[in-house]
């Protein structure tokens, strides 16, 4: 037996430090939640860490799920032991070559980190959803409960596959398991050497595909022979379950821990026992360890092999005193008889009834009931009501525990204060920031306790649905037994909240246990903090006794030079005061922490930290709670009273983060939702706000057009308006002659703005006797913050700009136009949104949107509120997010239910056109809707023309009712980022671009993964480091637009706004106005950079400049009038592309790294660079005879 | 004819040097450098600020947004090898050191003691056989006399001094109320060499855009006129030994350098814009030019016009100062 040694991982590292020593080839892509198990993949590889055999396994990265599989299926028909890390609709992409490796006996594991499928929504969580979508394909389908398990069943699956030839599903719960960071007992190479069999990886590659005896598979088969052979399998899955207990069993052996493919747990004579599988087991287990001792007749049975589906072992592992059973599926089959364990279980125990084999004393109840979609939390008290509901006469059947269903009635009723969690269990809570660094420390922390302890540890981490100002939540446990509370923490003895305002905003303490330890950054110090709770804290803390630091951790981090970089102090504070370690102890491994995280990042921050350590006891202080409640002022409400009664009730509930609470009945059933809810949330983030300054302005409206969350907007309007201003509120005398006479505004809307800067970095006003000071500066928000708000609500009392009544679009015109896109979750300083925005606000009131999944649909889709929004006549973007891999599809879709209404409505009316008015109906065929004035006449005579149709009872007129309004011309806009575009959705882009129909698309180019977290795409450009790209890519970005214009009929812009803004804001007019196909590629600064973003605009113009990110138009309309298509809007590059390359971390970590490589990339880049601008040069030179027909009328202007 | 000289106490076959440039840091330049016939190679300064501030900026960058969003808990490769210090220049110096054969003297600018100790241990020990202490310093701060911050150059020599056994120079800029004073300050610290001066790169504006605007502009052969003088006034009268450095593009400005004091004559600007080959052309020239004048060696000439042997000595005092403005006018 090897020499035991624990180490504190999440399952995701526990489940790929297993596949990545027992595989050569690793193909993936990266999905929530599974992505960092490739990412480990990669990193080890890349550090050239060995599998068992002393070799490093290959990591390719694919371009979707689909081709991971493919890849996969490829290189282990060539022999090659193989593996691959996916969920959620990842897995679904896999599933056709599933069919392929389980029907050809290919030993293969898969590792799985089971997400929720989307359906009315997506949902990055945990459920079976998408390992249930393949129990059909074959494989077998093995499920780990815990993260120890993760790691002990990676390998048993590894092994067994090998023996069983039957392909293996390894699966744990999404976040709860792969995401839960436990200290478990690590398994060393030797321990796996133990378990794979030499001559079962012989005979496997024996069977690859190889010409040096050739074999042939994946035959085509007729109707004579095909289901006999594939019947012929069928010995290897009868056997694959004995196996997998045989390598189970040796595994015992090994390491001690001996897994059953079903295990019981509970009485002996057990007479309600629930069947269930994955991390709520654990769950289940802890109560039947309370239930059982006080005497309680019931137990539990762990499913851990689901496929094949070993009947009779099933059957045996239920106790036989059994009357009553309750089947648990983490899944919703719509439509089914039951969920599939549930249907499992009943096929069992029916079929063994109905051949006299049945074990039982009696035949139990048997009900089946859903729990924990979308990792909805699963409690013992829930536990505890499907225990009772057991009891009952008659138990309710198919139901459902964890919410309140009052629509169908599914729920069972539990008591939510029910707790058995263990005394000797320290739990702790942190609330933080994202960027205050919380959840790092926590993590450091757990791994400080788990490994320099003799404690257990658990870690537990739930994160924002925003991108900026994101609150994280942290659930710790500590205990000298392995922790089995598979859920959040419900009763905290320490809870640390690292920032004063989340008090006026969250429950913070309501999880405090009695006597519980309450440690408050606060920046009002020991004497004054008690005068600054809300009452409610007050009250709580009084009345559950807590015992209540506080600490001024900015303060200490600003004398530090840490910043806004909270995480070490507030670590500091947790040990300091919890006691979990001896104070001297804790403060050296926390030392030991600090250098083993920092040390390569400089010298320097290491110093830092040590003092921010040291000088943090100082400042830490108890308080002395008084015995009475003194605040006269409570929380705040979540929402203004003014919101609709739906945003109060729903999103509201949700923003103060209560949603659990919400029953079935305040939902649609369809996943619809109204959009304009982000205004109703007001988040508060920026502790910094810009000021106007009239008298600098020189009214270009270009800090409005680079706002990435539409919250500084210009306005013109009526001087007499004015008069009913606030005091404060600021305007000036509107400059250009387009609105002679009327009065100019700029203002913040303080409440909602993030605090980026980006629109100080643009302004290009300056005072002229001090130029530090321009038209737009940062302030403080708090002294200014009342004065603001009233601002605010005044200016949104003005009447937009009618657009009609805008000439030329331009930038600063631009402007003047409503955004229906504001306040979204992205990150602070976001380089994507602003073409979103601009989009909106050009199109916005007659725009389809097709959204890929990313980014782009989280901030825009992700509840509780979303940022589309409509204007005041009601109109707005509509907007819909289907997959990550066929939007391109999606959109083309819309376009072709568009086009065909408005076809059929042109139908309808000519048909009509007796009754409607042969005037109206010319007039409506025939209008000019090429500007918002002939919009604006055309919806009136649509309007007209409704009013007429709505008078008639002819059948037609009814048809014509519903689709006149798509008369007038909507503009589909296709949206998404570089990872579709560039890969998983390009065949899709592709072919619609083929099509050649009336669609926009947009493609927000951050040259990286961003939502997921930084993985190299095809869009990374040459030398930028990316997960999967380690060393820095060595091959250039494909060049996506050159590939579009090759069809020749398609628009293509590449555009880079903080480069050259016009040039953005013509490229969105002419992709609208073209009638075919029309390509916007658009450069979007990235956190997934590396550098501050309030130098965003700084780099995109490094980035033209320096010709790698040349601007262009290529209109059709153009070659059609006999001119080159092709306009380079970017002259020839002023600067070398390294200048650009050295601003941002992405390029700067391969010159750290191999300053060499990076010459060399850098030299290629700009090889690259020269060549691409030279080879458009020319292109752009290229005149084709203009062709006889007429089609230079609407020529691009 | 014999050009050798002794500067930081290497025997030298000539003084022409190329002085801290970027090409310091480019093998294949540093090797074209000394095939061209450089008496040494002068490394770039690394810049402990830089370092400091990169590593702040790079750990704000990758650290603030990690950890915050349930889908990308990070947004770049966990990489070991990648390490924000002073790695990688000191790589550099092992593989110029490994590269040429001639001495190689590594640049350093520091504002800690901290960083000023470490970095030059680390210098040391990655082969430099000599470093040069830049110590540029803009004092903006009322209350910083200037006192203040000649000790704490002093202070700084003296540490680095005592950390490392090989030759340090100074690098010094022209603005001390009291170059002799401080030279000899610095002397006393045992400072192996003063290199005059650094050269500021002061930062223009720009009147259109109200911003101020980076330049570099390479320097010309007017700018030596500064460095001569004060060559002159310390030749012979400091232990350390003398280095120009600014302004010399031609076989005349070489020879006024050594002529007013210097051992080593530190080229970049015209390195920078002929090429490494410009070295091997003024070393060429200065020979012809000393046998053409009958000089027996550059010995012979070095400090012949300082200000104690030059016959006219208050050219370089204040009289000088008042005798050309009154020329100037007459003119």
């Amino acid at each position: 037996m090897a020499e035991k040694s624990m180490i504190t991982v999440d399952a995701n590292e526990a489940a790929a430090s297993v596949a990545h020593r027992l595989s050569e080839v690793i193909a993936i892509y990266p999905i929530t939640p599974s992505s960092t198990m490739g990412e480990f993949a990669d990193e080890w590889s890349s550090r050239s860490k060995r599998n068992i055999w002393g070799t490093i396994p290959f990591v390719q990265e694919m371009q979707s799920e689909g081709g991971a599989a493919g890849a996969v299926h490829g290189a282990i028909q060539a022999g090659a032991l193989s593996t691959t890390f996916t969920a959620s609709q990842g897995l679904l992409l896999m599933i056709p070559n599933m069919y392929k490796i389980a029907g050809e006996l290919t030993p293969f594991v898969m590792h799985v980190s089971a997400r929720t499928l989307a359906t009315h929504a997506l949902s990055i969580f945990g459920d079976h959803g998408d390992v249930m979508a393949c129990r059909q394909t074959g494989f077998a389908m093995l499920c780990s409960n815990t993260v120890q398990e993760a790691h002990d069943f990676a390998l048993i699956a590894h092994a067994a596959t090998l023996k069983s030839r039957v392909p293996f599903l390894h699966f744990f719960d999404g976040w709860r398991t792969s995401a839960e960071v436990a200290k478990i007992s690590f398994l060393a190479d030797e321990d796996l050497r133990q378990m794979i069999d030499e001559d079962l990886v012989k005979a496997y590659r024996d069977r690859a595909l190889t010409p040096d005896h050739p074999l042939l598979r994946g035959t085509a088969q007729n109707p004579d022979t095909f289901f006999q052979q594939r019947e012929a399998c069928n010995p290897f899955f009868d056997a694959t379950p004995g196996m997998i207990q045989e390598y189970m069993d040796r595994f015992g052996k090994i390491t001690g821990r001996q897994y059953k493919l079903y295990s019981y747990e509970g009485h002996p004579q057990a007479e309600k026992v629930i069947i269930a599988m994955g991390s709520g087991c654990e769950t289940i287990g802890e109560y039947i360890e309370w239930a059982v001792a006080k005497g309680e007749k019931v137990g539990m049975l762990k499913v851990h092999l689901f496929r094949p589906f070993d009947m009779k072992g099933f059957l045996a592992a239920i106790p036989k005193t059994v009357k009553a059973v309750a089947v648990l599926d983490r899944t919703k089959e719509s439509g089914s008889a039951g969920e599939p364990l549930y249907q499992d279980a009943l096929t069992a125990v029916m079929e063994a009834r109905n051949e006299g084999t049945s074990p039982f004393a009696v035949d139990p109840k048997i009900v089946g009931g859903r729990f924990g979609l979308s990792s909805k939390e699963f409690t013992p008290a829930m536990v505890k009501a499907v225990y009772e509901n057991l009891g009952a006469a008659k138990p309710k059947n198919h139901f459902t525990i964890g919410i309140n269903d009052d629509v169908t009635h599914t729920s069972l009723a539990y008591d939510a204060e029910f707790d058995i969690e263990p005394a000797n269990v320290v739990r702790a809570m942190f609330y933080g920031l994202g960027a205050d660094g919380t959840v790092g420390a926590n993590k450091n922390s757990i791994k400080i306790i788990g490994e320099e302890t003799d404690n257990y540890a658990q870690g537990y981490f739930v994160y924002d649905s925003k991108k900026s100002g994101a609150i994280t939540i942290s659930h710790l446990r500590f205990g000298p037994k392995p922790i089995r509370s598979e859920y959040l923490i419900r009763r905290a003895n320490f809870i640390g909240c690292h920032q004063f305002g989340f008090l006026e905003k969250y429950d913070v303490l309501d999880t405090a246990a009695a006597g519980a330890v309450f440690l408050l950054n606060s920046p009002y110090g020991t004497e004054k903090t008690w005068d600054h709770l809300p009452r409610e804290v007050q009250q709580q803390i009084i009345d559950r006794k807590l015992i209540f630091y506080v600490i001024d951790a900015y303060d200490v981090a600003s004398k530090t030079g840490m910043g806004q970089r909270i995480n070490t102090i507030m670590q500091t504070c947790f040990f300091a005061i919890s006691g979990v370690l001896p104070r001297e102890e804790a403060i050296e491994q926390i030392k030991k922490a600090i250098k083993k995280t920092y040390g390569k990042k400089g010298e320097e921050i290491v110093k830092r930290n040590f003092q921010a350590v040291d000088d943090t006891l100082a400042n830490l202080h108890e308080v002395k709670v008084p015995a009475k409640v003194t605040a006269t002022v409570g929380r705040p409400p979540t929402v203004s009273p003014q919101a609709p009664e739906q945003v109060r009730n729903v999103q509201g509930v949700m923003m103060a983060n209560k949603g659990d609470s919400l029953p079935v009945s305040a939902f649609g059933a369809d996943g619809t939702w109204p959009t304009g809810t982000t205004k109703w949330e007001k988040r508060n983030i920026a502790l910094e706000i810009p000021v106007w300054d009239p008298a600098i302005c020189i009214q270009c409206n270009k800090c409005s057009m680079v706002c990435p969350h539409a919250t500084i907007r210009p306005n013109v309007f009526d001087p007499a308006l004015a008069a009913k201003a606030p005091e404060g509120f600021r305007s000036v005398d509107y400059k250009a002659p387009d609105f002679k006479g009327m009065k100019f505004t700029v203002q913040v809307a303080p409440e909602d703005c993030t605090g980026c800067g980006l629109c100080i970095s643009v302004c290009p006003a300056k005072d002229k006797a001090n130029p530090k000071h321009k038209a737009i500066n940062m302030e403080p928000k708090l002294p200014i913050l009342e004065r603001e708000k009233a601002n605010w609500a005044f200016f949104e009392t003005l009447p937009k700009v009618d657009r009609s009544k805008i000439g030329k679009v331009d930038v600063k015109s631009s402007q003047l136009f409503e955004p229906l896109f504001e306040y979204s979750g992205a990150c602070a300083g976001c380089g994507e949104t602003q073409y979103v925005k601009l989009l909106t606000q050009l199109f916005g009131d007659r725009a389809l949107i097709a959204n890929a999944t990313g980014c782009s649909s989280i901030y825009g889709g992700n509840l509780p509120t979303t940022p589309y929004t409509k204007n005041k006549d009601g109109r707005g973007p509509a907007w819909a997010n289907s997959l990550f891999e066929d939007n391109a599809e999606f959109g083309f879709g819309m376009r072709l239910a568009v086009d065909k209404h408005a076809e059929y409505a042109t139908e309808l009316l000519k048909a009509l056109a007796p009754q409607v008015g042969d005037d109206l109906v010319k007039a409506i065929l025939e209008a000019d809707q090429s500007s918002e004035a002939g919009i604006a006449a055309q919806r009136e005579r649509v309007a007209g023309l409704k009013a007429k149709v709505a008078k008639s009872s002819d059948v037609k007129a009814a048809h014509l009712g519903t689709l006149a309004d798509y008369l007038v011309k909507k503009s589909v806009w296709i949206v998404g980022g570089d990872g579709w575009a560039y890969d998983i959705g390009f065949g899709g882009l592709d072919h619609v671009i083929a099509m050649n129909r009336n669609v926009n698309i947009l493609v927000l180019d951050t040259e990286v993964y961003s939502n997921t977290g930084g993985q190299a795409s095809k869009a990374t450009p040459i030398g930028a480091v990316a997960k999967f790209a380690a060393a820095g890519k060595a091959t250039g970005k494909k060049d996506l637009g050159m590939i579009a214009m090759s069809y020749g009929h398609c628009y293509v812009a590449r555009v880079a706004f903080g480069a050259k803004d016009i040039q953005t804001v013509q490229a969105f007019q002419e992709a609208d106005s073209y009638q075919g196909v029309s390509i916007i590629i658009a450069y979007a600064h990235c956190i997934a950079h590396g550098y501050d973003l309030k130098f965003g605009l700084d780099q995109q113009k490094l980035a033209v400049d320096s010709g790698q990110w040349p601007l262009y138009r290529y209109d059709p309309r153009r070659a059609a009038a006999g001119e080159s298509a092709l306009k380079l809007d970017s002259g020839a590059p002023k600067i070398p592309v390294s200048e650009y390359m050295q601003n941002e971390t992405r390029f700067r970590m391969v010159e750290k790294i191999d300053p060499k490589r990076f010459a060399e990339l850098a030299k290629s880049a700009q090889e690259a660079a020269t060549k691409r601008i030279a080879f458009y040069e020319q292109l752009a030179a290229v005149n084709i005879a203009k062709p006889k027909a007429d089609g230079a009328k609407d020529a691009a202007q | 004819m014999d050009l050798s000289t002794t500067y930081l106490g290497f025997k030298l076959p000539h003084p022409i040097m190329p002085g801290a440039s970027p090409w310091g840091l480019d093998l294949d330049k540093v090797r074209q450098m000394e095939d061209a016939g450089a008496a040494a190679i002068v490394m770039p300064s690394l810049f402990e600020e830089q370092i400091i501030k990169e590593s702040l900026a790079t750990t704000d960058a990758m650290d603030t947004p990690a950890n915050s969003f349930a889908e990308a808990l990070s947004y770049f490769p966990n990489i070991e090898e990648f390490r924000i210090g002073p790695e990688e220049y000191l790589e550099t110096v092992r593989k110029v050191k490994a590269a040429v054969k001639v001495p190689v003297i590594a640049s350093l600018n520091g504002v800690t003691k901290g960083g000023w100790l470490d970095y030059a241990k680390l210098m040391a020990q990655a082969g430099a056989d000599a470093i040069e202490l830049n110590v540029y310093y803009l004092a903006t701060d009322m209350d910083e006399c200037g006192r203040d911050v000649e000790n704490r150059a002093i202070e700084l020599l003296t540490a680095v001094k005592a950390a490392v056994k090989i030759p340090v120079a100074v690098k010094l800029s022209p603005f001390y109320s009291s170059i002799p004073c401080m030279a000899g300050l610095l002397d006393k610290a045992k400072a192996d060499g003063l290199v005059l001066f650094n050269r500021f790169y002061q930062p223009d504006i720009n009147v259109e855009t109200l911003e101020m605007e980076r330049v570099l502009h390479l320097s010309t052969s007017e700018e030596l006129l500064l460095r001569l003088r004060w060559l002159a006034v310390l030749s012979g009268r400091v232990n350390a030994s003398l280095a120009c450095s600014g302004g010399v593009h031609t076989v005349a400005d070489a020879i006024k350098a050594v002529m007013t004091g210097a051992n080593a004559v530190q080229m970049v600007s015209a390195v920078l814009k002929n090429g490494p080959a410009v070295i091997k052309t003024i070393r060429t020239q200065m020979a012809e030019w000393l046998e053409k004048h009958e000089y027996s060696s550059l010995e012979q000439m070095q400090g012949s016009m300082n200000l104690a042997r030059s016959p006219d000595p208050s050219a370089y005092e204040r009289a000088n100062y008042v005798h050309i403005l009154q020329t100037w006018k007459a003119q």
